[in-house]
């Protein structure tokens, strides 16, 4: 059984239909790229794996458990961690607490607890600490560790919040769109830390992603969407020699 | 300019980060204890009223400071915990259990109370709190039996096993007591900071999309931070009546409530130390004024609205010259002497912000 399997997803706004009866699945340990044209309808799948968005139709399974059972703050609960196209950093806060705030589906301690601050909350701390300083080592961020984020060139706040996604130690990692605004040092980066989050960490990646060199870099398979359904699917040569694909991006008479 | 030199996680998490400021904060908190020694009964009162504010104001920090939640309603909630904790003592319930059980129940009811109002935000979350404090007035009138109603009550004479405490013939009594609280409210402040909730607390206030990615029930911590700002006001309620000597529907107005928010901006959002900062201005300013006055015009002449004229002016200068507040200039000034001759102009200007995700639904 696949570990994320969506069957005849589909949302509408209005008379917009954004996700049109769209059905794949990831299987464990691999890495799945989306992509597709703007307004495709990408981040709304993202979205409706969050729970974000309610569907009208379809199913959405994560490894046997119903993900419309869910609110969107149990998905983390599940292992699913995401980052946003646009960053979604706490600003106020320090590299590190933006970090630990990945640890969260992870405490274990009470209020009551955490007011009077016990040994068994200064334990825990350690902990989460010690996972956070795992994810600092893998993206080098040490020399940002006690930064504010408000402070923070756009590459380096890219890479916190993968960190802080990777911090909740997921088994399935949603990245919507890694290496947009990135240098291309910065994506090359990036290639080489999803390769890694998949070997070493045996993270599941589902990524969306504009860039086709690092989609085809990393993926083992690619979806192309356009407006809202299913273009293509199969692997990233198959699906950029795909017809239909091509017509998508480049208008028909293109090839 | 210092140099932490980290061995352990629990440099990071322990109170003070260095021996340097554990010896500060200790030498502060020997002088607090030695203060009634030191200045005179009018003086002590006056360092009294200083801290109750800003227990009043590490109350409304921790929801607007911490949470970003605006509350123009915490005077309800220093009512609710005056209220609360006189009737208890009425009741005959001993102080030691009256005036923590004051400070919880003001926590629940700010629980309930939250439940239906942060589902608004921003703007429209102020405007229903100041419908509380409009209410409670009201209320206090209505439930005259036992609130006394518009004639009010006098708290009686504070009791801890026998060892009486009075405001007025026993000041420095009543300043250890309201200085053993302050620490304690301080104290839960801080831990709160340093685990999971506070982190959860912030979190919402920056990106509430987010902190739900990442498993943050949003509704509920916002509760939570309600109800705990709710139970430290509360305390600070309880502990005005007693410093008031006499309470009734008028003593709690939403002036009280304004008051308190300006205090938390004056001083410097999101940090403790602001809340401290907050109150010394807000508590000596009247005195000053008055003193001020007198030595200037002369003591028989009134002038109606100086106070107010003077804290809005000082809120307008603070809002477009140091939004930061009173902790955000001090830290520019140490940081300054710090890294002397380094310091540049430009080092605590705002960055800009990138592109937030559109609203979700």
């Amino acid at each position: 059984m696949s570990l994320l399997e969506i069957n005849n997803a589909t949302l509408k706004f209005g008379g917009v239909v954004a996700v049109n009866d769209l059905s794949f699945s990831v299987e464990e340990g691999e890495v799945y790229a989306i992509v597709g044209p703007n307004g495709a309808g990408k981040s709304t799948a993202f979205n409706l794996i969050s729970r974000f968005y309610e569907p009208f139709a379809g199913t959405f399974t994560f490894d046997g458990n119903n993900l419309l059972e869910r609110d969107a703050d149990q998905v983390a609960d599940l292992g699913i961690a995401r980052t946003f196209q646009n960053i979604e950093l706490f600003e106020h806060a320090t590299v590190l607490q933006n970090l630990l705030v990945g640890r969260h589906r992870h405490r274990k301690t009470t209020l009551l607890e955490e007011m009077f601050f016990t040994p068994r909350v200064r334990r825990e701390e350690e902990r989460h600490r010690e996972a956070v300083e795992e994810v600092i080592d893998f993206l080098d961020l040490q020399p940002y560790r006690n930064k504010m984020i408000a402070g923070l060139p756009y590459g380096v706040r890219k890479v916190v919040e993968l960190g802080r996604a990777l911090a909740s130690k997921p088994r399935l990692l949603l990245l919507d769109e890694p290496a947009s605004g990135l240098s291309v040092e910065e994506t090359q980066d990036m290639r080489w830390w999803i390769d890694d989050i998949r070997k070493q960490m045996g993270i599941t990646v589902l990524m969306v992603e504009h860039d086709m060199g690092l989609v085809s870099g990393v993926s083992d398979r690619v979806l192309a969407l356009a407006d809202g359904a299913k273009l293509a699917e199969g692997t990233p040569a198959e699906v950029q020699a795909n017809p239909a694909v091509i017509e998508a991006y480049l208008g028909a008479g293109a090839v | 300019m210092r140099i932490h030199f980290k061995t352990s996680y629990h440099h990071d998490i322990r109170l003070f980060p260095d021996r340097w400021t554990l010896c500060v904060y200790g030498a502060l908190l020997a002088l607090a204890f030695a203060l009634p020694y030191l200045i005179g009964e009018f003086y002590l009162g006056e360092v009294t009223n200083v801290l109750i504010w800003a227990i009043a104001g590490l109350g409304l920090m921790l929801l607007t400071g911490q949470t970003g939640q605006a509350s123009l309603g915490h005077a309800a909630f220093l009512a609710i915990g005056c209220y609360a904790n006189t009737i208890l003592i009425e009741q005959g319930v001993p102080f030691i259990i009256a005036f923590p059980l004051a400070g919880v129940i003001t926590g629940f009811v700010g629980l309930l109370i939250a439940i239906p109002v942060l589902r608004l935000h921003g703007i429209y979350l102020a405007i229903a709190t100041i419908a509380l404090s409009v209410l409670a007035d009201d209320i206090i009138v209505l439930t005259e039996h036992w609130s006394g109603g518009v004639s009010g009550k006098f708290p009686e004479m504070i009791t801890i096993f026998g060892f009486e405490i009075e405001r007025w013939s026993m000041p420095s009594r009543f300043y250890y007591l309201v200085l053993v609280v302050t620490i304690i409210c301080t104290l839960f402040y801080r831990n709160l900071l340093r685990s999971p909730l506070g982190r959860a607390f912030a979190a919402v206030r920056d990106s509430e999309v987010s902190a739900t990615a990442m498993g943050v029930h949003i509704a509920r911590t916002k509760g939570k931070a309600f109800g705990l700002s709710c139970m430290i006001t509360g305390w600070a309620g309880a502990l005005m009546g007693y410093y008031a000597g006499t309470f009734n529907n008028e003593t709690f107005s939403l002036v009280i409530s304004i008051t308190l928010l300006m205090m938390i901006v004056i001083g410097g959002l999101g940090s403790i130390h602001g809340a401290f900062f907050g109150a010394v201005v807000v508590a000596f300013l009247p005195q000053a004024l008055s003193i001020l006055k007198d030595n200037v015009v002369g003591s028989g002449v009134a002038i109606p609205g100086l106070e107010t004229g003077v804290f809005g002016l000082i809120l307008i200068m603070f809002i477009l010259f140091e939004p930061m507040g009173i902790y955000g200039r001090w830290l520019k000034i140490r940081t300054w002497f710090e890294l002397f001759p380094f310091a540049r102009k430009d080092m605590f200007r705002r960055q800009k912000s990138y592109l937030k995700t559109e609203r979700l639904r």
